[in-house]
């Protein structure tokens, strides 16, 4: 096989990258031994491949890796995935919070007594309406001779006296004490006469 | 680009079934070995470091929330090169008022090409390149080429992927990579060549005629 010059220009990029076939290659490399055009042309074209082949020839700008995962964490999922978790966490926290406030408040909870010494009382009818006094510590049935500060009284539910921490009294509404399950320190109670 | 092993292929067939199934964190170990490949394919298109950075961000992501529609029998490598490259197409397209594309483009893809420099360029060695006058001259030859043919010189010759894995990357066939690559080479072996006025001779200082090592 014999080539000629354009035969050779048309091939040199195939015959660098060893894609033709072993006839024409030889017949190349026949042809490029007796051309120096021809040379010039192949070792021109493979110093063009090698020179720009180098790493060094097109380097990324400083800092493009870091930007290009900084660009990524902001879309990951999981980031948002741990997010959202926190977001349904504080929910769920303030869910419980707010919840153990109302349930702080409602009448399931155990009222503060307003004497340390009082009884709580049992089985008293939460409807039952009954009178307190301003700064008194105890509930009564209207008309008890034990109320102090008679000048301000209130009239309310048992149930309302006893979220507001009175204590039944321990004269006029004495059977609702009389099965309490845990007495209060009655030892320190001073006794009074009936 | 040299064939990639068996071991490192099911490696990343691994990492993408993992990510696919919500360890999304292994994505950034699988596209680390691709970031430069995708910032040099989008730059052949653009020639503007702060677009191609851009558009490969963009790309990235995009692999990224699309990783299931991956089809395995192609490379990932390639996969996210045709991101890159669509990605890069629809950039340039909408600034292509703005661009002045090279005379190279208007020259016909399928004549004949007659190089125009038959000086002497046999011996070059590597230490060249430390010389950043010297890969100045290099990238401003590069951007003389018209986009087709940069495209297909950068990623094959530059970022050495296969005659075939540049046809998929760009949707073009084999022995349209083949053609452009032909003249991609020749038209940068004119620019430099040390003969007619060659980038070597005539904007290096050097002598004319005289190589540049």
């Amino acid at each position: 096989m014999v080539v000629n010059c354009e035969h050779v220009w048309r091939e040199v990029s195939n015959y660098l990258d060893g894609e033709v076939e072993p006839n024409l290659r030889a017949a190349i490399e026949e042809h490029i031994r007796g051309c120096t055009r021809c040379a010039a042309v192949l070792y021109g074209t493979r110093n063009v491949i090698q020179l720009y082949g180098d790493d060094r020839m097109l380097e990324v700008p400083l800092g493009y890796s870091q930007r290009l995962h900084r660009r990524l964490d902001e879309n990951m999922p999981s980031n948002r995935r741990s997010f959202l978790g926190w977001m349904v966490a504080a929910a769920a926290a303030c869910l419980i919070f707010g919840t153990l406030e109302v349930t702080r408040g409602s009448a399931f909870r155990v009222p503060q007594l307003r004497s340390q010494l009082a009884e709580p009382g049992n089985g008293v009818p939460p409807e039952m309406l009954v009178v307190v006094s301003e700064n008194g510590k105890l509930f009564h049935v209207a008309g008890c001779e034990y109320i102090h500060e008679k000048t301000k009284l209130r009239t309310v539910t048992a149930g309302e006296a006893s979220q507001e921490g009175y204590a039944p009294c321990v004269r006029c509404l004495r059977k609702y004490l009389a099965d309490v399950t845990h007495p209060a320190p009655k030892s320190t109670l001073p006794s009074r006469p009936a | 680009m040299s064939p990639k092993r068996p071991a490192e292929q099911l490696n990343e067939s691994i990492l993408i079934r993992r990510i696919r199934e919500g360890e999304h964190e292994l994505f950034y170990e699988l596209v680390r070995p691709y970031e430069r490949r995708v910032y040099a394919a989008a730059f052949a298109i653009l020639r503007n470091e702060a677009d191609a950075e851009d558009v490969a961000q963009e790309a990235v992501l995009k692999a990224f929330k699309h990783i299931r529609q991956f089809r395995e029998e192609a490379r990932f490598s390639t996969w996210l090169i045709q991101i890159t490259v669509n990605e890069a197409r629809m950039r340039r397209r909408k600034a292509h008022a703005n661009i002045m594309e090279p005379i190279a483009d208007w020259q016909d893809e399928e004549g004949n090409y007659t190089p125009r420099d038959f000086a002497d360029w046999r011996e070059i060695p590597s230490e060249t390149l430390e010389r950043n006058e010297v890969r100045q001259k290099l990238a401003e030859a590069l951007a003389q080429l018209g986009h087709i043919y940069r495209e297909v010189f950068v990623l094959r010759d530059m970022k050495h992927l296969s005659i075939e894995e540049t046809a998929r990357a760009l949707g073009i066939s084999t022995a349209s990579v083949k053609t452009r690559l032909l003249r991609a080479r020749l038209m940068l072996r004119d620019l430099l060549a040390p003969g007619l006025g060659g980038a070597w001779s005539s904007k290096l200082s050097f002598e004319k005629g005289a190589k540049p090592w």
